[in-house]
């Protein structure tokens, strides 16, 4: 535990000073700011900020995470080369690039909630929720991330399959879910459609999202089939349920990854 | 202390290490020298676990190198590129290996001889690739381990940096400690080694002491020794 932590804490140091990083606070503490003021901070407000992170969160980690992985290569070699076990070393780095990444976007976003105060209190639980599938997705993209820079030893090749996960999340998946609705519309598919939000994390954390806001109408499908079938409890449940299963799934197939690597 | 037995380890398409059989004596200097490619920086990572054999066996004092890590406590390390992330200073990176260790109790002359002391303070980034060398170097005689393992110590660094590093190396050696390197430099090899190993696409060509390669070849200087080795080998 105690590696686990010296090396977390080294490298969420180190994060943290990058100019990226910075970068990634500041636009959210802007777009925040912006929504806040242009919206009044009511539920419209949530509502957009958690399309823009929906959308920004997923691919800012990935690519983010991917890249830093291969920058500290060497460096992970000469940790490698201590008398420390291969497995706590991996949760070291995870965290140490997990945390700083989560903190950026909570700064970013909660600075200006505070500065322009809150309306009224059912808006916190609003703010949670959406602050939650942050984080979440920051915890799942990063896992991603080192399942990519452990599979494939060449940066760019890396970087590219990055992108192309983040693609294939966030806007190809929309477009083959969409064609698969319009293919099989005379069929029941419901139950499909459950299925196939829970195969994509972030259509996931936007059900998950929907649900709490209680929109889920108003925005996609698949937010109003799991309204539908399992209610508001019962469906944030499963929700979250699934995208811990989310983050659990790389991170097992990253350690996996790392203690087998030849370096 | 180190033995391997029918060590083979493919990359990929190349085979790098092709049935390797070797003996590294406890208390000796042994350079691992060869061309590019010749499988010198795999063996050393096998030897710190940090690459895997495919087949054939690696022992340390006996133990088979693999799950337990605890062995790297008496092993130093030297990679041949020294690459630390930006914003860390080389005093940072020595109290995270410590910790890491979980030693506190340490001398490190080394730093002083090499002149570093007010460098240790600045971020590595903002330092030259020789200074960095010279952490590098550094963090690897930081905890009096019983073996060094050295990929390409002296290069990069000017001959000041070098010679302190060399003696350091003898002082080391003296004082009981097993050093195993690599290095291109054979002069420098000729000054520090006791055993010589010279590897050629993932094969042992020559594994003996250095005055004995020297007699054999009956040549003076081990660059010599080695070039009448190889036309040897090829008239033959």
């Amino acid at each position: 535990m105690n590696i686990v932590m010296t090396v977390a804490r080294s490298q969420t140091r180190e994060v943290l000073r990058s100019r990226w990083l910075a970068s990634y606070a500041l636009f959210f503490l802007a777009v925040t700011g912006g929504l806040l003021r242009f919206t009044g901070g009511d539920a419209r407000t949530i509502l957009s900020l958690a399309s823009v992170m929906l959308f920004v969160v997923p691919l800012v980690t990935i690519v983010f995470a991917t890249a830093y992985v291969y920058t500290a290569r060497e460096f992970t070699e000469l940790l490698l080369a201590q008398p420390v076990s291969r497995r706590r070393l991996f949760f070291g780095l995870y965290l140490g690039l997990s945390v700083p990444l989560i903190v950026a976007l909570l700064a970013g976003v909660c600075f200006p909630f505070l500065v322009y105060g809150f309306d009224d209190p059912s808006q916190r639980i609003m703010l949670a929720s959406l602050l939650g599938a942050g984080v979440a997705l920051t915890m799942i993209f990063t896992a991603i991330a080192f399942c990519i820079a452990m599979w494939c030893d060449d940066r760019l090749k890396g970087i590219g399959v990055a992108i192309a996960v983040w693609m294939l999340c966030a806007v190809v998946y929309d477009g083959f879910v969409m064609a698969m609705v319009a293919a099989f519309a005379t069929f029941p598919l419901e139950r499909a459609m459950l299925v196939v939000t829970l195969a994509n994390p972030i259509d996931l954390a936007r059900v998950a999202l929907l649900l709490q806001l209680d929109v889920s109408a108003l925005m996609g499908y698949t937010g109003a089939v799991f309204q539908q079938f399992l209610g508001g409890a019962i469906g944030t449940l499963v929700a979250v349920g699934a995208l811990s299963l989310w983050i659990a799934a790389p991170v097992g197939f990253g350690v996996r990854a790392f203690t087998r690597k030849d370096f | 202390m180190i033995e391997a037995h029918e060590l083979c380890k493919r990359f990929g398409t190349v085979d790098v290490l092709r049935g390797l059989d070797l003996r590294i004596a406890r208390g000796r200097v042994t350079a691992i020298v060869g061309p590019n490619g010749a499988g010198k920086t795999t063996f050393i990572k096998s030897v710190l676990g940090l690459t895997r054999p495919d087949s054939g066996t690696l022992t340390f004092d006996g133990v088979q190198i693999g799950d337990d890590d605890s062995y790297r406590a008496r092993i130093g390390y030297m990679p041949q590129i020294a690459r630390f992330p930006d914003h860390m200073t080389g005093s940072q990176l020595l109290a995270l290996l410590r910790e890491l260790r979980g030693s506190g109790a340490v001398v490190d002359t080394l730093a002083e001889a090499l002149g570093l002391r007010g460098d240790l303070k600045k971020k590595l980034r903002v330092l030259s690739g020789g200074t960095r060398q010279k952490v590098n170097a550094v963090a690897a005689f930081l905890f009096s381990p019983e073996l060094y393992v050295l990929d390409e110590p002296t290069a990069g660094l000017d001959p000041i940096a070098s010679g302190v590093l060399k003696a350091r190396i003898q002082l080391e050696r003296e004082n009981g400690a097993t050093v195993l390197l690599t290095s291109h430099i054979m002069s420098d090899v000729d000054e520090l080694a006791d055993d010589i190993i010279y590897l050629v696409d993932g094969r042992v060509q020559y594994d003996g002491a250095l005055p004995d390669l020297k007699d054999e070849m009956g040549q003076s200087s081990l660059e010599r020794a080695i070039a009448a080795m190889m036309s040897r080998r090829v008239a033959a």
